[in-house]
């Protein structure tokens, strides 16, 4: 029988890679996965960038027979993965600087260049704050180089580490603590955003994809399609935090999920500049339903809810969905 | 082999005779010539393997310089003045690391007020980063540093800064006697890490480190630069042998030993005091200089040990702490401090003003007759700083400081000195 | 020692012209430091070049004050800047120009240097004439040559062809060889008229 059959994850989850067959499934689903993010860490309970890590460098292990280096922004990933005198990483890691993590991971690939050794491939990691803000310089630098490296942005849309500051990547409307829920507008100021993944698609480089924690078979074939190609490449990653974004720890998947079915989130891959393949939104729901179980959306919500707000931020989902052509056509 | 070149050319054919396995960097004043060179050597294929990276500013040139070391390339770069600025967080985090990284800084002046010509206040601003930091005489002395430099930095895992002057000799034209290949590769073996990114046996770099282990870590940097007191003079015994000549070392002294007075510096100016110190000599005065080669580590003993019969030392130093006085010379003092004689410091050569034989002399004069106060600005002009002074008494709105001075001092373009 | 001092304007080829005189010296087994006085890089604008030549090695690292020779790569610049700043009162001046002293307004001026060591070569119109450019620095040199003792017109001709390549260094060795002989022939004719 060869009919395709499409699995919806709904409610409990429970269906899935137990009816694939084994070379379907997911590194995750393997237990000889590498775990190159091993247990012990600190990171809060329900971190999304904790799960986004160890899925994707599994995934990159996976893809290059263990042979990679990775490097690391200063951050919460890497602020909880190395403890003193510990370590998670079961992987050859450094750690230099906020700002530059992309030029730090040029300097490891020129050496495995240079000493002949190019099947060693070069993961460069950061989150949010060191991707678009401080370390945006060092990135652009190295996408126009077209170094052969692998930038994953783990985006959890605010520096986190630090106290819940804000970053270019904050959404409109979010609560952090520089941008309070005070005043006549509360929460971040509606900008025009800084879109990371379309900026890297500026640079032509050969491959840029979102992705989320949501969706797990996603991630790992976006991390292995990466993998297969020489030349800079981007992966940005939504990360929800239960801290920073004052949601429950165990909503940190169904967030990312609604993230991506409102539209505020598109999730997308693009070659060379142009957008090659989009993930179909299948159930759209309102943005209310992602904000509302988030405390840094609170404000907008209560007895006098903030509509123009909300439909402003509808809007700006509106706009991706049109963009990106995340719905399917009516029937 | 001798020749007459450029002393970033003699700087870039020594380093790439080192075998650099990465070459990262970013334009500035006055370090441009030695990065292109080398530049051309790696694409005409000279020079490899060797990767050449443009990098898009200096904090990324030093930040790939880290990620090439860490993963055990043999790693150079190059920068001056604001450009050793912009690198200050990476310069911090290579030394931290204990990564044998050499760079050259070809002194220049910080701004504000712009200004591109040379002095030591760039390398200075980093003397406490926990590089090694070497200052070379002359062209020769320059090309002779590097070679060490990658030596020294290697066998300790510190990462080392040669200083040579910027324009001065950078791009002077003189006499200098060029390696050969195979001697620097019997004074400089490959590179051998102490710590590497290496998925066989996968190590974190870089982890953070609380109060209970801090200052530890951070007391190993400063053993690590107290080794290096005690293998530079062994390295520099051994390049003797293998290449001929002297180079390196903590310090070198002129005419000191029978001295009453010693003056000190550091870099090109030695040039010119030497020659000052033979015409003082051939009038009768007993004077001597002092070159101080490693400034970090700070070579106390033998500063001590070259300074004990002298009467009297006069620093002069292109740098300056604003809002005390010398730096080089406060160094020189703490390293004599239960010694009775004086430290004079003179803060000459800021921003490119010449060091003149002239000023030199007069100034030598000064000190021998005891007639020199403790610090001095050597040919500062006491009429433009009033004429400032007096103008801001005298209106709230008196502008910028640096365009009131110029417009006191003239037209630029006519001047010789 | 002795000291040269270059004048002209950016873009003239004034420091290449003070390093090759640097190498002419060095290909005479002589020790020499070349060095410009350092700007921004910028076309047009009064640009200062210097040489010291000498038996042992130069530890000096001075602008060169009082001047030996003075070689003047571009006349526009003799009532604009100070050229003539502290040269020796037996020293040489050499001038990139068709005119003599007299019509360049300095025959006042020059009264009291010895007039064997003031000379004029059309160089600029030999570099035009042989290399197609105007770019009067290794006329100058072979110029600078005929002026005795310091350097050969041999190793000026080295040292241009270590620094240029093909047609160009042929068109500037052949440029320094004419002015070496326009110098000799008017050395020549001062001390017969003179003696």
């Amino acid at each position: 029988m060869d009919a395709l059959v499409k699995f919806y994850q709904t409610g409990t989850f429970t269906v899935g890679n137990r009816l694939l067959a084994p070379r379907q499934r997911t590194v995750q689903a393997n237990t000889e996965r590498t775990n190159s993010l091993n247990s012990g860490h600190r990171a809060c309970q329900g971190c999304g960038e904790a799960l986004g890590a160890r899925y994707a460098i599994d995934a990159a292990m996976n893809a290059t027979q263990g042979q990679m280096i990775a490097a690391n922004a200063t951050g919460c990933l890497e602020v909880f993965s190395t403890p003193y005198p510990e370590t998670s990483w079961q992987i050859p890691w450094i750690h230099s600087l906020f700002g530059n993590v992309a030029a730090v991971a040029t300097g490891i690939a020129a050496a495995m260049r240079v000493k002949g050794r190019e099947n060693v491939r070069v993961v460069a990691q950061g989150g949010d704050g060191g991707t678009t803000d401080i370390g945006f310089g060092c990135l652009s630098g190295m996408f126009e180089r077209n170094d052969d490296v692998l930038y994953i942005c783990y985006d959890n849309e605010a520096y986190m580490n630090t106290g819940v500051q804000r970053s270019s990547a904050t959404p409109a409307a979010a609560r952090t603590a520089t941008t309070p829920a005070l005043g006549p507008h509360p929460g971040n100021t509606f900008g025009q955003g800084k879109n990371l993944p379309r900026i890297a698609m500026a640079h032509e480089i050969p491959y840029v994809a979102t992705a989320t924690v949501a969706d797990l078979h996603d991630l790992e074939r976006k991390v292995r399609t990466a993998m297969a190609i020489r030349g800079a490449r981007y992966i940005h990653i939504l990360v929800p935090c239960p801290l920073g974004w004052g949601s429950a720890s165990n909503d940190t998947i169904r967030l990312a999920r609604l993230a991506q079915e409102s539209g505020l989130f598109p999730v997308f891959e693009a070659m060379f500049g142009e957008v090659s393949q989009v993930s179909k939104i299948r159930r759209r729901v309102p943005v209310e339903e992602y904000l509302k179980p988030q405390r840094r959306f609170a404000h907008l919500f209560g007895k006098e809810p903030d509509l123009a707000t909300i439909a402003r931020l509808q809007a700006g989902a509106d706009r991706n969905i049109l963009r990106y052509g995340l719905l399917e056509p009516m029937e | 082999m001798l020749e007459q070149c450029e002393g970033s050319h003699a700087v870039a054919v020594a380093v790439a005779m080192c075998r650099p396995e990465v070459i990262c960097a970013y334009p500035i004043s006055p370090q441009t010539h030695i990065v292109e060179g080398l530049g051309e050597m790696v694409k005409d294929g000279s020079l490899e393997p060797c990767e050449f990276i443009n990098v898009e500013s200096e904090f990324a040139a030093m930040s790939v310089a880290i990620g090439a070391s860490a993963a055990g390339a043999r790693a150079y770069t190059a920068t001056a003045s604001q450009g050793l600025l912009f690198m200050a967080e990476a310069v911090y985090n290579a030394s931290g690391l204990g990564l044998p990284i050499v760079m050259t800084v070809a002194n220049r002046a910080i701004g504000a007020p712009i200004n591109i010509w040379n002095d030591h206040t760039d390398s200075m601003t980093m003397r406490d980063a926990g590089w090694i930091q070497l200052f070379a005489e002359s062209n020769q002395a320059a090309l002779d540093l590097h070679i060490q430099a990658f030596r020294i930095a290697e066998e300790l895992s510190l990462p080392v800064m040669v200083c040579m002057d910027g324009f001065i000799l950078t791009h002077a034209f003189e006499r200098v006697d060029l390696p050969e290949q195979a001697q620097v590769d019997r004074f400089l073996p490959p590179y051998a890490p102490r710590q590497v990114l290496d998925p066989n046996e996968p190590v974190s770099i870089g982890a953070m480190v609380g109060p209970e282990a801090f200052t530890e870590v951070r007391y190993l940097a400063h053993a690590k630069q107290l080794q290096a007191l005690e293998l530079m003079p062994l390295v520099a015994q051994e390049f003797r042998q293998v290449f001929g000549r002297d180079a390196g070392g903590l310090i070198s002294s002129y005419r000191s030993d029978d001295a009453d007075t010693i003056v000190i510096a550091l870099g090109s100016v030695l040039g010119t005091i030497k020659d000052t110190v033979d015409d003082l000599r051939d009038a009768g005065h007993r004077i001597g200089a002092i070159g101080i080669t490693s400034f970090r580590p700070f070579p106390i003993a033998a500063l001590r040990s070259a300074l004990s019969q002298a009467q009297r030392v006069v620093v002069v130093e292109k740098c300056f702490a604003v809002g005390i006085g010398g730096i080089v010379s406060r160094d020189v003092r703490m390293a004599l401090r239960d010694r009775p004689q004086p430290v004079l410091a003179v803060v000459a050569g800021l921003g490119g003003r010449a060091i003149t034989k002239r000023s030199l002399q007069r100034l030598f004069l000064d000190a021998m007759a005891d007639k020199l106060e403790s610090l001095t600005f050597l040919d500062l002009d006491w009429s433009i700083v009033n004429r400032v002074l007096e103008r801001e008494k005298n209106q709230r709105r008196s502008g910028p400081v640096a365009e009131g001075v110029l417009r006191d001092v003239g037209s630029v373009a006519s001047r010789i000195g | 020692m002795f000291e040269v001092r270059i004048h002209g304007r950016g873009g003239q080829g004034v420091v290449t012209g003070a390093e090759m005189l640097s190498v002419a010296a060095f290909l005479g087994g002589k020790h020499a430091q070349a060095f410009p006085s350092f700007g921004s890089e910028r076309t047009g604008a009064p640009v200062v070049a210097f040489c010291r030549i000498a038996d042992s090695p130069i530890r000096l690292r001075e602008p060169i004050m009082a001047p030996d020779a003075l070689i003047i790569q571009d006349p526009t610049l003799l009532h604009q800047v100070d050229v003539f700043s502290g040269l020796k009162p037996d020293g040489y001046i050499l001038i990139n120009t068709a005119k003599t002293f007299e019509a360049l307004g300095l025959s006042d001026f020059v009264k009291g240097f010895r007039p064997e060591r003031l000379l004029t070569v059309p160089a600029t119109e030999l570099a035009l004439k042989h290399v197609g450019r105007p770019l009067p620095n290794a006329a100058l040199l072979g110029a600078f040559a005929a002026l005795g003792g310091l350097i050969t017109i041999d190793a000026v001709c080295s040292a241009i062809e270590s620094r240029f390549d093909g047609v160009v260094a042929r068109g500037n060795v052949a440029a320094a060889a004419e002015a070496y002989r326009i110098v000799l022939e008017q050395e020549h004719l001062a001390e017969i008229h003179h003696a």
